[in-house]
């Protein structure tokens, strides 16, 4: 209990939270793309593990951690072309395909693992940390915060550019008006499709980022259903940031805090609260972030609305 | 899919000559397109087993018709259509509402811990009270937790979608923290629950097999929520609703109200699948006691086309390929998750051609 408070514990949990926040990070920040243009892909899940594995196998094979994530956003925009084949081109239900994608991701990536790797029990090796030549000098948050791998540092930058991207480009602002009303967009003579299409690649390669994360950055190992529902916890993200990058960022912190929480006291339990309580903690919040903000009309107009060109 | 069916019914009542017609080419295209999805779905299977340097063949020798071999494994089959069937027809039920109800997982869960309280707990008790009192706390059990969704959409606007899910979790977290804390067994090593007095179980069908009275419940709810959806107004109300919440205000039918039913259906149809689990096989509550029927079960009601009675079909089917995918790893080392591959193509194939059937109608 003593130790709980020390500075040197809340460093520590600080520096776990931002770990376990980076996968959240990536695919939170891909869902407001998706969901600003007025796609729903609960296919996050799917989508993530197929980066995990893909970004595992290709860096298993070759040994570079850089061709591993990039396998693993190739992976993920491919789950993401078939989501947005179905969903735009067939427009199809995007919950429907999106349960769809979840099977798929969990049954393809269970299946080649279990062909090919799990008798190995070989893992990679993950990305090691860097040090940040002012920052990690600090004292107590310098070597707990300031001591992460490339690919945690890099959700700062993919933050800054996907709020530039969004609210300060041409691009941004037609993604927006195609989520909020493309019939507009339409008129004016562009594609609602084509954003779209754009719109959902972006979003499920920054998952596959965010699935490669976890086999090259976090655990150096695949596993089944690795992702354990950070695809999911990605969907709330993005409602409780209400549809801003910036806020996926801090929202994913928050909720790495959460993870880190209830790994410290698994470790090493508190009092006689069940470390279960914390483990429900996301979730439980996930639902109260739903109500608060379900009733105020944040949301994109036609999210989840397929479009009918004239 | 909904808007061709709602316009057939209609033509077919207007143009009484051809009402015979159109049901026959009705019910064949029912069958047809679903059938079609499968077999795409199983091909696919085989293209990937034999990529990967399996047998293809498999896919039709081993998981489709490999296991009629016996009664046995034909009783296996049954046990593994129960949940899925009675999860499929529940959903049945909150789709054609337009509630998107992807707990039924967590429904399932917290059906069993109810249905486990109970079957703990009153000795003595004659089975012909006890039995049905575990299937009614079951059945409880799951529509309170898909009721909390239903309300929390109703009341707050918050979507179904996100909060079903999340309870899942719950659902998930709430049944290991009590099999290994306060219902767990104090004798056992495992984490588990004390088992079920005798006098809760649900009895067997035949002698010598697993297979117990808990298919027929299914059969017969199935059969129920069938006529409930299309031949009783209450049913009626719940499919406008999904159909045009609007409209259906304008029609004096209170679209808020439908939907917490609508989900506390097919929440108490997973809390009884999860009581029926309990008391027909496993006589004891674990943490892992649905390898995810709650899921697959979404697979089993949009393949029927959101038609209780096609969920009984479709619910079989994959019954047969779960218990087919077992077999196959037993026989040959084929990891038994290929039938999750084969589930999502059957998805994308049926939406594809639901899409490809529906598109002419809303041009015009």
């Amino acid at each position: 209990m003593q130790d709980l408070l020390t500075l040197g514990f809340l460093a520590a949990l600080l520096g776990a939270a931002w770990r376990l926040a980076t996968p959240l990070i990536f695919a939170a920040i891909g869902e407001v793309f998706s969901e600003r243009a007025g796609i729903l892909n609960i296919g996050l899940e799917g989508t993530m593990l197929m980066g995990a594995f893909c970004g595992f196998a290709a860096t298993f094979a070759t040994g570079h951690i850089g061709l591993g994530l990039m396998a693993g956003i190739a992976a993920g925009m491919i789950f993401g072309l078939i989501f947005a084949f179905f969903t735009i081109t067939v427009k199809a239900n995007q919950i429907v395909v999106g349960a769809a994608i979840n099977l798929l991701g969990l049954g393809l990536t269970s299946f080649l693992f279990r062909t090919y790797y799990v008798s190995t029990g070989r893992g990679v090796e993950i990305a090691a940390p860097v040090r940040i030549p002012w920052l990690s000098d600090l004292p107590f948050f310098g070597q707990a915060v300031f001591r992460q791998n490339p690919i945690v540092y890099s959700t700062v930058i993919v933050t800054i550019l996907a709020t530039i991207l969004l609210y300060r480009s041409s691009f941004g602002l037609t993604l927006r008006a195609v989520g909020d009303h493309p019939k507009a967009v339409d008129v004016a003579g562009r594609s609602v499709a084509a954003y779209r299409y754009g719109a959902v690649l972006l979003g499920t390669g920054l998952a596959g980022l965010g699935g490669a994360f976890l086999t090259l950055g976090h655990s150096n190992q695949f596993v089944e259903g690795i992702t354990s529902g950070r695809g999911f916890i990605a969907l709330a993200v993005v409602i409780f940031a209400r549809w801003s990058p910036v806020g996926a960022f801090f929202v994913s912190l928050l909720f790495g805090l959460f993870y880190a929480l209830q790994l410290q006291l698994q470790a090493q339990p508190m009092g006689n609260v069940p470390y279960q309580v914390f483990q429900a903690l996301p979730y439980l919040m996930t639902i109260i972030a739903v109500v608060v903000v379900g009733g105020k009309t944040v949301a994109p107009r036609s999210l989840g609305v397929p479009y009918n060109e004239r | 899919m909904t808007q061709v069916e709602q316009g057939g019914r209609g033509d077919a009542a207007s143009r009484p000559y051809f009402r015979m017609g159109r049901i026959l080419t009705g019910t064949a295209t029912a069958i047809a397109l679903p059938a079609a999805a499968v077999a795409i779905a199983l091909l696919c299977g085989a293209v990937l087993l034999t990529l990967n340097g399996f047998n293809g063949t498999d896919v039709i020798n081993v998981m489709l018709l490999g296991v009629f071999q016996d009664m046995r494994s034909v009783s296996e089959i049954l046990l593994k259509a129960t949940p899925l069937i009675l999860i499929g027809t529940g959903l049945c039920v909150a789709f054609r509402c337009k509630m998107w109800n992807i707990g039924a997982e967590g429904q399932l869960y917290a059906g069993a811990v109810a249905a486990t309280l109970v079957g703990v707990s009153f000795e003595g008790l004659s089975p012909w009270l006890y039995v049905p009192a575990v299937m009614i706390a079951g059945a409880l059990g799951g529509a309170f937790w898909g009721g909390i969704a239903g309300y929390l959409k109703v009341r707050f606007h918050a979507s179904e979608i996100v909060t079903t899910i999340m309870l899942n979790y719950i659902a998930l977290i709430t049944t290991s923290y009590l099999v290994t804390g306060p219902m767990k067994d104090a004798g056992a090593a495992y984490p588990q629950s004390a088992r079920l007095l005798r006098e809760s179980w649900l009895p067997a069908l035949f002698t010598g097999m697993r297979v117990h009275i808990g298919i027929v419940i299914a059969l017969v709810l199935a059969l129920a929520l069938y006529v409930f959806l299309y031949r009783s107004s209450a049913g009626y109300a719940m499919r406008v609703v999904g159909i045009n919440p609007h409209a259906a205000r304008y029609a004096g039918i209170k679209p808020g109200r439908n939907m917490i039913s609508a989900m506390c259906i097919s929440g108490g149809m997973a809390g009884l699948a999860g009581a029926i689990e309990i008391a027909g096989i496993t006589h004891r509550l674990y943490q892992t006691i649905s390898p995810g029927y709650g899921f697959e079960a979404i697979a089993v009601a949009l393949l029927a086309g959101n038609n209780p009675l096609g969920a009984i079909a479709s619910g079989g089917l994959f019954a047969v390929l779960r218990s087919g995918a077992e077999l196959m790893q037993i026989n040959s080392q084929v990891p038994q998750v290929l039938v999750l591959v084969i589930q999502g193509i059957v998805i994308l194939s049926v939406v594809a051609f639901a899409a490809f059937r529906w598109r002419p109608g809303r041009k015009s």
